[in-house]
């Protein structure tokens, strides 16, 4: 029954599961400082790593980077790993939010801008200080709201 | 223009939200179980338990489906009348949608008869997966 989840071909990708933790923590920094200033350059910055961690993965942000150069070797004990689909899903959750945010900032639509970048925000909050899995709670809600 | 009340807002909500969050996962729940609904080897693919069966929905996008499998896997080895069932939540949307399936993973305790009688979201403990177990005849 799980032919889909065991597949090697489909989950081949495993990554050190503490990079995309301490991506979500400079992440909600970096949102904190865009719905504090309402500076719309803070969230296309944001904007840009959340497409990078979409559609590459988040090991090949900025932030991944940082991990992987600065952080993980000053790491000890082994490396927890995890499959890059759900950080990678969460990634394009908040690339959506911080699309309607920039759009949003661009036409003047601060109420929006606020909401968007407070949502994005609250989901980095909950994954860097609670591990939320953002996939396990909404994909399938989506899934099932979206196709019969 | 400079104000700290939506980021107060956001922090105190996602705050409160994460603890209530973290407090239920993993908790077997008898009351949200959907005990109308019987399971069979016809619908999950293999046969049951003679005792009891955990059906455990799982899907991609989820890390903590792949630690509840090991668990639940590695305490099934040990009964002879327990089994444990992955279904890949996805791609069985019909049954997701009669069971009420929210959430990766879900994993349901179902008796012989294939009656739901409890269920949990998230990664249960050891501890609350065989106090669960023991409540089914």
């Amino acid at each position: 029954m799980s032919e889909v989840l065991d597949n090697k071909e489909v989950a081949k990708i495993y990554i050190d599961a503490r990079g995309p933790r301490f991506g979500a923590t400079i992440t909600t920094i970096v949102l904190a400082i865009a719905l504090v200033t309402q500076n719309k350059w803070v969230i296309v910055a944001q904007g840009l790593v959340f497409l990078i961690g979409a559609v590459k993965g988040p090991q090949f942000t900025p932030y991944g980077l940082i991990f992987k150069n600065v952080i993980k070797p000053r790491l000890s004990g082994v490396a927890p790993t995890e499959d890059v689909r759900p950080p990678k899903f969460a990634q394009a959750v908040g690339f959506v939010f911080a699309l309607v945010a920039g759009i949003a900032a661009f036409a003047g639509a601060d109420l929006v801008f606020t909401i968007a970048v407070g949502a994005a925000l609250a989901a980095a909050i909950l994954n860097a200080a609670f591990n939320y899995c953002l996939g396990c709670e909404i994909y399938l809600l989506l899934v099932r709201f979206t196709s019969k | 223009m400079k104000t700290y009340l939506p980021l107060a807002i956001v922090i105190a909500l996602s705050t409160a939200y994460g603890f209530w969050w973290k407090a239920n996962q993993g908790a077997i729940r008898t009351k949200k179980a959907v005990p109308g609904h019987r399971l069979n080897a016809q619908i999950l693919g293999e046969a049951l338990g003679a005792r009891a069966t955990m059906v455990q929905f799982s899907s991609a996008f989820c890390t903590p489906c792949r630690a509840t499998h090991s668990l639940l896997s590695q305490m099934v080895a040990s009964m002879s009348d327990v089994k444990h069932i992955q279904v890949d939540a996805e791609s069985h949307l019909e049954l997701v949608r009669e069971l009420d399936i929210r959430s990766t993973p879900t994993t349901l305790f179902i008796n012989s008869q294939g009656i739901e009688v409890g269920r949990a979201a998230g990664t249960p403990k050891r501890d609350q997966v065989l106090a669960a177990l023991a409540n089914i005849a």
